[in-house]
This record gives C-alpha cells, sequence and structure tokens, in this order.
C-alpha cells in the first residue's frame, strides 16, 4: 500500500529537518519557558497582592491573553513589537526584531499567563503558616517568597510546569503562520518542494509524538521523586 | 520599663470583635502563661506582639518600640523576637541546619560559618545535634518543634512567643519540648507562652493570663491564680482541665 510513496525524503532531509528545524523549536520552547515561568511568576505574586494596583492589572492581562487564541497574538506581535519596540527607544521608524526574537517574545508573554495560573496555585497550596514563620524571623516579603514560598510552591507545581512546557512546544509549531523555518516549518518547505506531503506530515506527527509522550513519561516519574517529605 | 506593654489593645474581624481593651505587661525575664478557651483570642493577642496580628486600637509596645506606629522597621522587631508556632512551621525543603541558618545569614548577615556553628550549639542544647542533616519530614513531633525552638533562639532573641507549643504533638512528645522550655525559662529568657499545660505553668510560671471571649479577664501571679482565682470563668477553666 504504501508503494506510491517516497519515504526516502525523510532521510535525504533530516540534516535540515533538525538543525535548522528542530534547533529553532527548541531553543523556542526553552526560550519562552525560562521567560514564561518568571514572568508568570511575577503575575501569580502580584495577582495574589492584597494591593489593587498591582492585583488588577495582572488579572486583567492573565484573562485577556487567556482569552485569545495564540495564533492571533503571533500576528499581532509580530506586527506590532517592532512599532513598540521603537516606540520605547524613542525610534521614528519601526525596529527590526526578526522572526525569531519576534517569536521568543510572544511566546514569553503568551504562556506567562498560564504558568501564572499554576504559580497562583502553587503559591496558594503553601500554608498559611509558613509564611508567617518566615515572617516571625524577620525575613521581608521578597525573603518570605523567595526562599520559603516560591521553593516549596515551584517544586510543587514542577510536573504541572513540564505538562504545560509540553504544550508549548507542540504550541511552538505556530510560527509556520510566519513563515519561520521551525521543525514544522521546515517539514513543509519539504514537503511543498518534494510534493511528498503525507511523508513528510506523518514523519512530523511521529516526531512530534515521541518527544512528546516521552516528557510526560519523564514527568510522571520526576513527580514521584521530587515530592517533599512533610 | 517592660519588655511587653499591651495599653487598651482590641481588634476586629469586621464586626467580629477578637480582642477587647487588653491591658497587661512582661518584664524582662518574666515567664507569662496566657490560658483560656479556645477562641478566647490568646493566640491572637501573642500574634499580635510581632505583628503577624494587626490591631486596630490601642498600642502595644515592644522594647520601647510601638508595633503599630507606621515608622516601626516591622522585620527588623521580629527578628529580636522568637516565635514558636503550633505546628512547628519549620521549612520542610531545608535540612534542620538550613531552617537555623536561614536568617541568621539574611536577616542579621552573619556568615554561613558562624551561623552554622551558632546552629550547633543550640541543637545540642535542646539535643537535636545529631540531626542537623536531617530534613524536618524525617522527625517526631517533639522533634521538631525543639528545632523549631533552637530556630527561633538562633537570632539571640530579646523574647520568645510561644503559641500553644505542645498542642499538637501526641502525649509522649510532649514532654521533651517542655523541658526545653523550661530550660530556657530557668535562664532567664522573656517569655509569652500560650498554653494549656498548668504543669508547666505551676513550674516556672510568674504570671498567668487568663482570657475569654478577647478579654483578660484574670491577670495574676501565679499562686493568686491557682489559689484563688478571682473570676467565676476562671475557677470554671480551672475545674474542667485540672480535673483529670
Amino acid at each position: 500500500m504504501f508503494s506510491g510513496f517516497d519515504f526516502d525524503v525523510i532521510e535525504r532531509s533530516l540534516p535540515y529537518l533538525f538543525k535548522e528545524g528542530m534547533t529553532f523549536t527548541l531553543t523556542l520552547t526553552a526560550m519562552a519557558m525560562a521567560g514564561g515561568i518568571v514572568f508568570g511568576t511575577l503575575l501569580a505574586m502580584a495577582r495574589l497582592s492584597s494591593i489593587p494596583m498591582f492585583n488588577v492589572p495582572a488579572a486583567t492581562y492573565v484573562n485577556l491573553m487567556r482569552s485569545v487564541p495564540l495564533v492571533l497574538v503571533i500576528f499581532w506581535f509580530y506586527f506590532l513589537v517592532p512599532w513598540i519596540g521603537g516606540w520605547i527607544i524613542g525610534a521614528r521608524e519601526p525596529i527590526q526584531v526578526g522572526a525569531f526574537w519576534s517569536s521568543v517574545i510572544t511566546f514569553t508573554l503568551f504562556e506567562a499567563a498560564y504558568y501564572a495560573e499554576i504559580m497562583r496555585a502553587g503559591i496558594q497550596s503553601i500554608p498559611r503558616g509558613q509564611v508567617s514563620a518566615g515572617q516571625a524571623l524577620g525575613l521581608n516579603y521578597w525573603q518570605t517568597m523567595g526562599f520559603v514560598v516560591l521553593p516549596q510552591a515551584f517544586r510543587n507545581m514542577l510536573p504541572v510546569l513540564l505538562t504545560q512546557t509540553i504544550i508549548l512546544f507542540q504550541d511552538t509549531s505556530l510560527v509556520y503562520v510566519l513563515s519561520i523555518t521551525d521543525f514544522l516549518g521546515a517539514a513543509a518547505k519539504i514537503a511543498q518542494r518534494d510534493g511528498r506531503l503525507v511523508e513528510m506530515y506523518l514523519f512530523v506527527a511521529v516526531v512530534y509524538f515521541i518527544i512528546s509522550f516521552s516528557l510526560s513519561y519523564g514527568v510522571k516519574h520526576l513527580q514521584q521523586r521530587i515530592a517533599i517529605i512533610r | 520599663m517592660p519588655m511587653i506593654e499591651f495599653k487598651n489593645v482590641s481588634k476586629w474581624y469586621d464586626r467580629f470583635q477578637v480582642l477587647t481593651n487588653c491591658t497587661t505587661k512582661v518584664e524582662k525575664g518574666e515567664v507569662v502563661v496566657v490560658c483560656g478557651p479556645s477562641g478566647s483570642g490568646k493566640s491572637t493577642l501573642i500574634k499580635c506582639v510581632n505583628g503577624l496580628e494587626p490591631f486596630q486600637s490601642g498600642e502595644l509596645v515592644v522594647n520601647g518600640e510601638s508595633v503599630g506606629a507606621k515608622e516601626t522597621n516591622l522585620s527588623q522587631l521580629r527578628s529580636k523576637i522568637g516565635m514558636v508556632f503550633q505546628h512547628f512551621e519549620l521549612f520542610p525543603h531545608m535540612t534542620v541546619t538550613e531552617n537555623l541558618n536561614l536568617a541568621q545569614v539574611n536577616v542579621l548577615g552573619r556568615s554561613v560559618d558562624e551561623a552554622t556553628a551558632k546552629s550547633m550549639m543550640l541543637l545540642k542544647r535542646v539535643g537535636m545535634e545529631d540531626h542537623a542533616p536531617k530534613f524536618p519530614g524525617q522527625l517526631s513531633g517533639g522533634q521538631q518543634q525543639r528545632v523549631a525552638i533552637a530556630r527561633g533562639l538562633a537570632m539571640d532573641p530579646i523574647a520568645m512567643l510561644f503559641d500553644e507549643p505542645t498542642s499538637a504533638l501526641d502525649p509522649e512528645m510532649i514532654n521533651e519540648v517542655l523541658d526545653v522550655m523550661v530550660k530556657l525559662a530557668q535562664e532567664g529568657m522573656t517569655m509569652m507562652v500560650v498554653s494549656h499545660e498548668m504543669g508547666f505553668a505551676r513550674k516556672v510560671a510568674h504570671r498567668v493570663i487568663f482570657m475569654d471571649r478577647g478579654e483578660i479577664v484574670e491577670d495574676a501571679t501565679k499562686d493568686d491564680f491557682f489559689g484563688k482565682p478571682r473570676s467565676e470563668r476562671a475557677v470554671q477553666f480551672l475545674s474542667k482541665i485540672l480535673h483529670h
């Protein structure tokens, strides 16, 4: 049944697919994860603050980002970031951000909203008495957060954070709407060029599946290993 | 000048009043036991001392500083007052030594070596030196509470607050914690202790405060409180808890 197919095309394009495509996808995933978790944690702290000046903007931001389709955000940021960047540094012309940095910024800002909700749940899972104990020792807000609350919240939430990262890894394939050569983009280009759509898209699906599945398998094991003894 | 002085301290949760015109004081070197039925506001009272619970009216002066005042640096004041909690509240992601070192290093600015030396000295004092590298989850309740006391002492506090330190413990572990507290009291530490351990109160307390419904009903020397309690409520309370 596969007689009409040419699976050699995969082997021939492997270096391109992985060296160009997968490198981009993984770099984007890693940077957006790091940025998203840092920004998301700050958002979560702001959202849990009792001061309206912090919690209202944070809640608005998170809800807005979570209500807009990712593709739209990608489009908007791709066209907006150069203008906003230019406006910030006071340049008259939009600055050149480039597809890569534009995607990093977009995904960081978008995923931060999701990481924020995870970290918010994590922070709230820490007993109030832990905060009291930190304060009673003379630690200030940032020290109590940094030494007592966040390390525990982060550890409690690590499996969920990683699961969100697996989703992020899959979501990065949406950058193909900007004609960026990520893993899917690279495969699409070969597929169009050689007219081997079925073979390439099958292969891409298998690769995404293997990576995502082994990551979630790893997360499950990690979950059992890192639990804090209480 | 008293170490801790309450002047008409009142506190409300919305419209529910939890503390009503509380006035009392703790002198330097004095051990004061606060008792009373549950919900009487004794934990709230003690948590006002280091500002963990804000209050709405009255004045509370600790070591010459007004706790409720805006210009008071609460973190700095707290670092001078040790606190021991009902549920220990050790940091579960840190070893025993790290628990003791954390605030010494980050609040008092001691070097790690200096802090560790101090921690080991205190762990020895509470009989926990062998458990220094362990995590709190590997210790029994009584052991955790002794570590928590050492954590408070590591800051060289001018006073120690105890919020029901033995009420979450299994009966056979209560004494190991009380022994540490008795020793501390005998060494002259200023202590304010919320507790139902009347044996402890009889042994080391100078004064006993009895609270009911947010009010300080009785504030007497130990002998007066146990010998001739003046209020009907204190009599009832004592008969209930001393019955068996």
